[in-house]
């Protein structure tokens, strides 16, 4: 147990040393990365002045050592637009975010597990035909024009939901202040529906297929034919025996989607105005303001990097062939 | 000096082998019947092989087929409905957008951008992927550890974010997006073309190519590559799809190809502002056409991945 973990943990180490230099790397391939900086009109004396206070007068190993030292530090300089520093910018945008994700992931799984059931149980029935090619329809439809779809229908031709903006339930709750986190849920959960249908809508019709090929694998397996043949109830049958092993593909799978989810996230929030980590980025990229697009980038890549970790760690409790 | 008793058989490497030892040699016209059979009976892969035909005649003639130069603007005629009167007597078929800028013209030359940059990325991704997996595979040992470390890496980075970190700092253009979202994939390919590498690099016909003097660039590329390229091909075509929804996206953030260049995914960028309005023509058809290039690249690749994989095939 105690091996793995460590031997996991150290690979996340070499990993976040590999987002530091890709990172930096990506800070200095366009040149000199003082223009980044400073305004479009400023003069020669302003842009030598910033290149020393900001440190890109000296050698090229240096000033990584200082950046990572900085990142260890969480310090990425001012936001440019803000005028404070740009990771108290990137963590107070992060609990909206983090709502996002999260529901967006339950709402995949919640839904797709039972229509890939459906459709591995009615295989080459119309059931199976209609759901399936629901899944390849959700696999090929843009995130953020599902999400535009939505609004234009669910949004404005229905009035069902709001069309934008955010009611916060973490960050009361981090506060301590549950009363009114649990008091703000349904209005929480009514905002957060449509975008996060559309972010989740591609790891959704993704997860409906794999849980249909997995159980459609696991219900020729000898176990499931002998549990039949004891008599024990179809359902059960299906639930006890063949879910629990047809489960261990998906996990991986939601594993490995993270990354889309999170990605999809940053796109997803600015069609809805959605006050998160996201629609900052978006703004900072138009406004160039780099500090900024630096910290969530750094910080959205240690989410995922622990959320890989903690996966791994389910994997290996579903699966007892996994050695701990 | 004697001269050769026999004259150089053509084909060196495998004319003095069995038959047996050699990956079956299917000739490419019968190849291409069965293809064809296996496509007409799922009517789903023939509907995206028509969408992809259709796709690449526009990305190719697009130009010549718009009614109306993409980005003249006619402040006259701004937001006119689908179906209604451009300027001398021509029709706006899908509307025009708050430029005056004809949706439709607009929409054809999007076709271009998004399959231009679907292949390249594939090509730039394929390419280093291939030769990266080959040398992991083939090599093994600490070649093996760096590559793949690398990889891990590169994973590591939910990729969309990658892609805006170049983007923000590179700027704007359609080759550094293709470079971006190439390098992006390449991680995919060297995983496969690795653990093919390394179930093949044992058989024999491999080992008698070493037994011919074969140089191991020869190997890699001339015996082993040939006998990869079908899971290949399946990923390629799923990779197209994806990439091409990597683009639409990053265009819609505005980290895409410059401005005056129109594509689907900044055409609905632009759509947003209207959404309010109801100017619903400036969303759906950018958004469908994505849809289904996307969806026709998909197919293909579910449906090359049954025609490819005989297993998956006898199970029917």
């Amino acid at each position: 147990m105690w091996t793995f973990l460590l031997r996991r943990l150290w690979q996340s180490v070499i990993v976040l040393i590999g987002v530091t230099l890709i990172s930096f790397i990506a800070l200095q391939i366009g040149g000199d990365p003082t223009y980044l900086f400073v305004s479009e009109n400023a003069s020669t004396e302003e842009i030598e002045r910033a290149r020393r206070v900001l440190g890109f007068d000296r050698p090229l190993h240096v000033q990584y050592l200082s950046y990572v030292w900085d990142v260890m530090r969480l310090d990425f300089g001012t936001s440019l637009t803000f005028r404070q520093p740009a990771m108290d910018v990137v963590l107070a945008a992060l609990p909206a975010s983090i709502e996002l994700t999260l529901f967006s992931l339950i709402l995949a799984i919640v839904i797709s597990i039972p229509l890939g059931i459906v459709s591995a149980l009615y295989r080459g029935k119309p059931v199976d035909g209609g759901i399936m090619t629901f899944a390849m329809i959700g696999q090929s439809i843009p995130n953020f024009w599902m999400g535009i779809m939505m609004i234009m229908f669910f949004g404005l031709y229905l009035s069902w939901f709001p069309i934008s903006g955010h009611v916060p339930f973490l960050r009361p709750l981090f506060h301590g202040d549950f009363a009114r986190a649990f008091g703000n849920l349904p209005q929480t959960l009514h905002y957060l529906i449509m975008p996060a249908l559309a972010v989740g809508s591609y790891t959704l019709a993704r997860n409906a297929r794999l849980v249909r090929s997995s159980m459609l694998e696991v219900l020729q397996q000898d176990y499931v034919r002998t549990a039949r043949s004891k008599g024990i109830s179809e359902t059960r049958v299906i639930i006890h025996h063949a879910l629990r092993n047809a489960w261990l593909p998906v996990v991986t799978m939601i594993g490995l989607e993270f990354g889309f989810v999170l990605g999809g996230v940053v796109v997803v929030e600015t069609v809805f105005s959605y006050p998160g980590v996201g629609r900052l980025v978006f703004n900072a990229i138009n406004q160039r303001d780099i500090p900024v697009v630096q910290a969530a980038v750094i910080v959205i890549a240690l989410i995922f990097i622990l959320l890989n970790l903690i996966v791994d760690l389910i994997y290996a409790r579903l699966d007892p062939r996994v050695k701990l | 000096m004697a001269l050769p008793t026999e004259s150089p058989p053509t084909g060196a490497t495998t004319a003095h082998m069995p038959d047996a030892q050699l990956p079956p040699a299917p000739t490419w016209r019968r190849e291409l019947r069965r293809a064809w059979i296996s496509m007409v009976a799922s009517r789903w892969a023939l509907f995206g092989l028509i969408i992809l035909l259709i796709a690449i005649i526009v990305g190719i003639f697009g130009p010549a087929l718009a009614p109306f130069d993409p980005n003249r603007q006619n402040i006259m005629l701004r937001l006119v409905e689908p179906g209604g009167a451009g300027p001398g007597g021509a029709v706006y078929w899908m509307g025009s957008d708050s430029l005056g800028r004809d949706v439709f013209s607009r929409l054809l030359y999007g076709a271009r951008v998004s399959l231009l940059v679907g292949f390249a990325a594939i090509a730039v991704g394929g390419t280093i992927g291939i030769i990266a997996g080959l040398l992991s595979g083939y090599f093994g040992g600490w070649v093996d550890d760096i590559i793949m470390r690398l990889g891990d890496i590169q994973l590591a980075f939910p990729f969309i974010l990658l892609a805006i970190m170049f983007l923000v700092v590179l700027g704007p253009g359609l080759m550094n997006i293709i470079l971006v979202l190439g390098i992006g994939q390449w991680i995919t390919y060297a995983r496969i073309v690795r653990a093919e590498t390394l179930s093949l690099r044992e058989k024999e016909y491999v080992e008698a190519a070493r037994a011919m003097g074969d140089s191991t660039v020869s190997i890699m590329f001339r015996t082993i590559l040939p006998n990869i390229m079908a899971p290949l091909t399946v990923i390629a075509s799923f990779n197209v799809a994806s990439v091409i929804l990597s683009e639409a996206a990053l265009s819609f953030l505005g980290l895409g190809v410059p401005p005056n260049v129109p594509t689907w995914g900044s055409m609905l960028a632009e759509s947003r502002e209207h959404l309010l309005s109801n100017r619903w023509w400036l969303a759906i058809f950018p958004g469908m056409a994505i849809v289904f290039v996307v969806l026709a690249f998909n197919i293909m690749g579910d449906w090359l991945r049954d025609h490819l994989d005989p297993r998956l095939r006898e199970q029917g």
